[in-house]
């Protein structure tokens, strides 16, 4: 897993079934020292919870789907949880 | 499987219930002459590793699942070892 930080929002409401209901955010991948690191992703809000400015921490591959309530969905990024502190040496 | 450096932990009340009760550790990945490869994992630690120890890391979610036993997790790395010693 990786840390991220929501940069934007995407509306679809025509999408694949079992994608309803499911929020999707842009969100920028970090580094360690929370440094904006490769390109932005889309990735599934399997918290329901992370706004604008949140700093996540995202799965991906398959494993991303299997955060969501239908686990069998094409989801290749998800966000898992909203970080309340980072410790430690970076 | 590779070998990493416990460099940090993640604090993180709302998470997926996967994660409820587990460590998160952030882990800093090294060549085998331990040298650091720049990337890194937050990790799920199930062996108590603690900021400094050199760990093995294992990052494939079917592993994961079989050691959370969980039918579902979305989770791939988890720590599952606290390295003595690399030789070779």
């Amino acid at each position: 897993m990786q840390l991220a930080k929501v940069i934007g929002t995407v509306v679809a409401t025509q999408k694949y079934e079992g994608l309803e209901g499911i929020k999707f955010l842009i969100v920028q991948p970090l580094s360690k020292q929370q440094q904006p690191k490769g390109e932005p992703v889309v990735a599934a809000d399997a918290t329901a919870q992370a706004g604008p400015d949140t700093l996540v921490f995202i799965v991906g591959s398959r494993e991303a789907a299997q955060a969501l309530p239908n686990t069998f969905v094409p989801v290749d990024h998800a966000i898992v949880g909203i970080v309340d502190d980072v410790q430690g040496s970076n | 499987m590779y070998i990493g450096l416990v460099t940090g932990t993640v604090v993180a009340t709302i998470k997926h219930e996967a994660f409820h009760g587990r460590k998160l550790l952030i882990v800093d990945q090294l060549d085998p002459d331990g040298e650091p490869t720049g990337a890194y994992d937050i990790c799920v630690d199930v062996v108590q590793a603690g900021i400094g120890d050199r760990v093995l890391v294992m990052d494939e979610g079917n592993g994961a699942r079989q050691i959370l036993q969980r039918a579902v997790a979305p989770v791939r790395a988890v720590i599952v070892g606290i390295i003595d010693d690399v030789e070779f």
